[in-house]
């Protein structure tokens, strides 16, 4: 098993809590941990409804009780009459709770602007990357010779660069062009199918819209183009959109790859296959621990789609109440309903928040020498590029490390400030980042950001 | 559509179609298709809550305010539900089961629950936290240790030596892992007892053919209902030993012992009272889940494993195995009251026990009453069980309903239970699927369900099997 270096890293940190707890003299009171994509542990708070309605269907007294709203209530019991025997500790069906799956298909079709979805083509999973390591199980023949290829991007979400290497696969990495705002040109999509000639075969595309770690949103024009690039190269789509719910830029708008792929008509609509994927971790929910995802699939042959049940049955089904979770995701409370005004508080909320967050990022990072930073448009990280004097580099050659953990290590330790090294997330040789998660409240974001400044110009002076 | 061809499509193990029938079926029987029954009643997995079993208060009760703390001040919750919640929601990130769960194998807090549990369970024998591994559900866990152990090709692919019958999921996920199941009969006229010889036995076959690194057991068996003693535990600690075999012990069952006179025992403890020859030597790994008899929380998703005697490099690799991934958080918070019950001073303790001893109750006569139901019925063999929730009879078929089901291409007792199914609106599950490769035909039913929803599932099935048998002179 390969040793994830980032382990030192949150290794010290966990250790430094704990020193802290013990009330151990440091610069600062508690470590600001930023690390995970894991909005709750960032500060933020559940949705009510959500918790609401997942209590409710635990403990169904609570149904008959006025502790609760009445919608609660009412979805709650829904829900349990969809659950066998009435209780969410029973099993369910392969691929979920069908009465939720067609709800989900059924959002599925309104964000898609009509473009139609079928529930059987849909899978919950525990996680999105559960759902993702099945289709690439199906995909990466760990036999073959030469190895099965993905292209992925740089910089990438690296759990999904480490099953396909686990599953005995080659990640063949597409540059994304930070200059411009972490575009995707095709001409580079060209140059590593290229690159990949008598290394591997590649047999998938994989894209993240909105992006992780980079904060882009792609364009339609984009999409086609990588649509176009995918039918006419005979690569499999593996979409990861899970972060849909968290577009920032005013001028951003999030369109799912199903649709601008059923747009864009036959041939290609009905011949690209293409896996989207999505989950309750992200977004508003932010429920990381309940461990909800699902996987769309679209245009696969039935013999394939009967492979992929087989997979998934193995594991019996989803978490039944993360199944719950997806249902409440897919469709939340609408106006008129009790719990609408608190929903759509809460909501309304977290979106000014990440607004709010990724417009400071931007401004104190690129007033800062030796941080440049994008616009992030969307996503839930901040991946602001480092430009580290000559002196630094050589510190953390000679500390074996490389320099962006060596930055993120130091700044631990002096300024108890948790972000990821960006080298995890494979961006081109040479350049240096940092990921840190942008959804969280406002004021962690300022103390955050009022620390990495102080401790960067530091840093830049001590190593001038 | 040919990228996909190029892919691992080796995925043998096709077990009863009606599995495959059964998720995307349930639409159909929904729809109303004409029917001579309301609804289906399915007791052909281990799943109490979809027969009508409720759920443990105290358990929901922590759970529900874990999920919505509000709860926390909610007077109609027992004050020692809400305390526990409160400790509980202590130990996640930020205070919310939406966090990430810190590490990759379980909430240590929670691990530490479980050692104690288990150093309670057997009297006294030392456990520790850093020899358990959390996950979301048995499968997963079974699936970390099959991955570990799977090597080699043709004669040195890896070996887990199987009982037959075993848990009905088990021959998918060792194909899957890519081992060589190695069958190993258990004794049906004694009950599905553990034979040493045949232990012997189906370790020669292995000879050339696979390199057998381990065996699989159940106690109490899944779907048999065996309970071992502690002689039949020590023989099996004793050939493992000998032979060098990991022990793989599913113990999923352990709180559902009923039978007058058995004794609920575990490996650990059988191991280490054995004396040090055997208790620093046998690598044994023990899985438990919320998928127990008296939990039921089958779609909780909640499993540990402890292992004990594993080289720290190979522990270090378990723990690591759902790295940099991590198990849900709520499960793992069901698991810990599940280890850690109410006690005679609290609260919620009367009502605890009371719903405990209903569910044992409704077990072993339900396991009783159904067995001596099956005896009854002609051509039916029922072994009684002494733990677990399932029964497993033997079918004698009529030999035209052996031919017909050969010309459909299915086993005869997928056959039956097809029919079932259609006449009745009764689930079961076919024997085949347990692996049984006799020329024997079984079916498995759970009988862990209220009881008069096991009377009625009994009178269907006693009406479906005259008739077929009527039906054939």
């Amino acid at each position: 098993m390969k040793k994830l270096d980032y382990t030192v890293l949150t290794r010290r940190a966990n250790q430094i809590k704990e020193e802290l707890r013990q009330e151990l003299r440091k610069p600062y009171k508690q470590v600001i941990d930023l690390y995970w994509g894991d909005p709750h542990a960032a500060g933020v708070k559940p949705l009510s409804f959500v918790r609401q309605v997942l209590a409710a269907c635990l403990y169904p007294d609570l149904v008959n009780s006025n502790t609760l709203p009445v919608d609660v209530r009412q979805r709650a019991q829904r829900l349990l009459g969809e659950c066998a025997g009435g209780s969410v500790g029973s099993y369910t069906a392969t691929a979920g709770i069908p009465e939720i799956v067609h709800r989900i298909s059924e959002f599925i079709t309104k964000r898609d602007g009509g473009a139609p979805s079928d529930p059987e083509n849909i899978y919950i999973s525990p996680g999105s990357q559960w759902a993702l390591r099945n289709i690439l199980k199906v995909l990466v023949n760990s036999q073959a010779s030469p190895r099965t290829g993905v292209l992925t991007p740089g910089p990438c979400y690296p759990l999904t660069n480490f099953t396909i290497k686990g599953l005995g696969g080659v990640t063949v990495p597409y540059y994304l062009s930070e200059e411009q705002g972490w575009e995707l040109h095709v001409g580079e999509l060209h140059r590593a199918l290229d690159s990949a000639k008598g290394l591997c075969n590649p047999v998938a595309l994989y894209v993240i819209n909105p992006g992780n770690p980079a904060g882009y949103v792609q364009s339609r024009k984009t999409m086609q183009e990588v649509i176009r690039f995918a039918s006419e190269k005979r690569l499999f789509l593996l979409a990861d959109e899970v972060y849909q719910e968290c577009v920032h830029g005013e001028k951003s708008e999030f369109l799912s790859y199903k649709r601008v792929l059923s747009e864009m008509g036959p041939p290609l609509s009905d011949t690209v296959e293409l896996a989207s994927f999505h989950s309750a971790s992200k977004g508003f929910m932010g429920e990381c621990g309940l461990r909800g995802g699902y996987v769309e699939l679209v245009n696969l042959d039935p013999d394939v789609m009967k492979c992929i049940y087989k997979l998934f049955s193995t594991d019996t089904c989803a978490p039944v109440l993360s199944q719950i979770a997806l249902d409440l995701m897919t469709d939340p409370p609408q106006p008129g309903d009790p719990s609408y005004p608190l929903y759509s508080e809460e909501t309304q909320h977290i979106k000014t928040m990440m607004v709010h967050n990724v417009k400071r990022v931007f401004e104190v990072l690129n007033s800062l020498p030796g941080f440049s930073c994008k616009p992030v448009e969307g996503g839930g990280f901040a991946f602001p590029r480092l430009h580290l004097p000559p002196k630094a580099i050589q510190k953390a050659k000679e500390m074996e490390m490389e320099p962006d953990l060596f930055y993120c290590m130091t700044l631990l330790e002096e300024a108890g400030v948790l972000v990821k090294p960006g080298m995890e997330n494979g961006p081109k040789e040479g350049t240096h980042h940092i990921r840190f998660c942008i959804i969280t409240p406002d004021d962690t974001m300022e103390e955050m950001l009022s620390r990495l400044s102080s401790f960067h110009t530091q840093f830049m002076k001590d190593f001038s | 559509m040919s990228s996909l061809q190029e892919g691992d499509l080796d995925l043998r193990g096709t077990r009863a179609p009606s599995r495959l029938q059964a998720a995307r079926g349930t639409e159909e029987s929904a729809q109303g298709a004409e029917k001579p029954f309301q609804e289906v009643m399915d007791v052909s997995t281990g799943d109490p809550h979809r027969a009508g079993m409720k759920p443990v208060s105290f358990v929901r009760q922590v759970l529900a305010a874990c999920v919505y703390p509000k709860l926390l001040d909610e007077k109609s919750l027992p004050l020692d539900a809400r305390q526990r919640a409160n400790t509980l929601l202590g130990v996640c990130s930020g205070r919310s089961v939406g966090s990430y769960c810190a590490t990759a194998y379980g909430i240590p807090y929670v691990c530490k629950s479980v050692t104690e549990f288990i150093m309670r369970r057997d009297g006294g024998v030392s456990s520790n936290p850093e020899d358990i591994v959390i996950s979301s559900g048995s499968t997963k866990t079974l699936l970390i240790v099959l991955h570990l152990m799977a090597s080699g090709e043709g004669e040195t692919r890896t070996g887990v030596l199987t009982p037959m019958p075993c848990p009905h999921t088990l021959p998918t996920l060792l194909n899957m892992a890519g081992l060589t199941l190695v069958p190993y009969q258990l004794l049906e006229d004694q009950g599905w007892a553990v034979e040493l010889d045949e232990l012997h036995r189906a370790l020669r076959t292995t000879r050339g053919h696979c390199s057998p690194r381990a065996i699989y057991i159940s106690n109490p068996g899944n779907p048999t209902g065996h309970v071992q003693d502690r002689k039949s535990i020590e023989e099996v600690i004793r050939f493992a030993a000998t032979e060098g075999l990991v022990l793989l012990a599913d113990e999923v069952y352990q709180d559902s012992v009923y039978g007058q006179g058995t004794e609920s025992l575990s490996y650990k403890r059988v191991l280490f009272e054995m004396g040090k020859e055997y208790s620093k030597k046998v690598e044994l790994v023990s899985f438990h889940s919320l998928s127990s008899a008296c939990m039921g929380e089958c779609g909780l998703r909640g499993a540990y494993m402890e292992a004990v005697n594993l080289d720290p490099v190979v522990m270090k690799y378990l723990r690591d195995a759902q790295a940099p991934s991590s198990p849900p958080v709520l499960p793992q918070l069901a698991l810990e009251v599940m280890v850690n019950p109410p006690t005679p001073e609290d609260p919620s303790y009367k009502t605890y026990s009371q719903e405990i001893l209903h569910s044992m109750t409704t077990l072993s006569q339900n396991a009783q009453r159904a067995c001596e139901f099956l005896n009854d019925l002609s051509g039916i063999k029922c072994q009684p069980a002494r733990g677990g929730v399932f029964l497993f009879p033997r079918l004698h078929l009529p030999p035209q309903m052996v031919e017909e089901a050969k010309m459909l291409g299915v086993e005869a007792d997928v056959l039956y239970c097809q029919r079932l199914l259609e006449e009745e609106g009764v689930r079961l599950g076919a024997g085949c699927e347990n692996g049984q490769v006799d020329p024997n035909f079984h079916i498995r039913l759970c009988v862990l369900a209220p009881s008069d929803t096991l009377d009625e599932i009994l009178a269907r099935l006693h009406s479906f099997h005259l008739r077929l048998l009527e039906s054939f002179p």
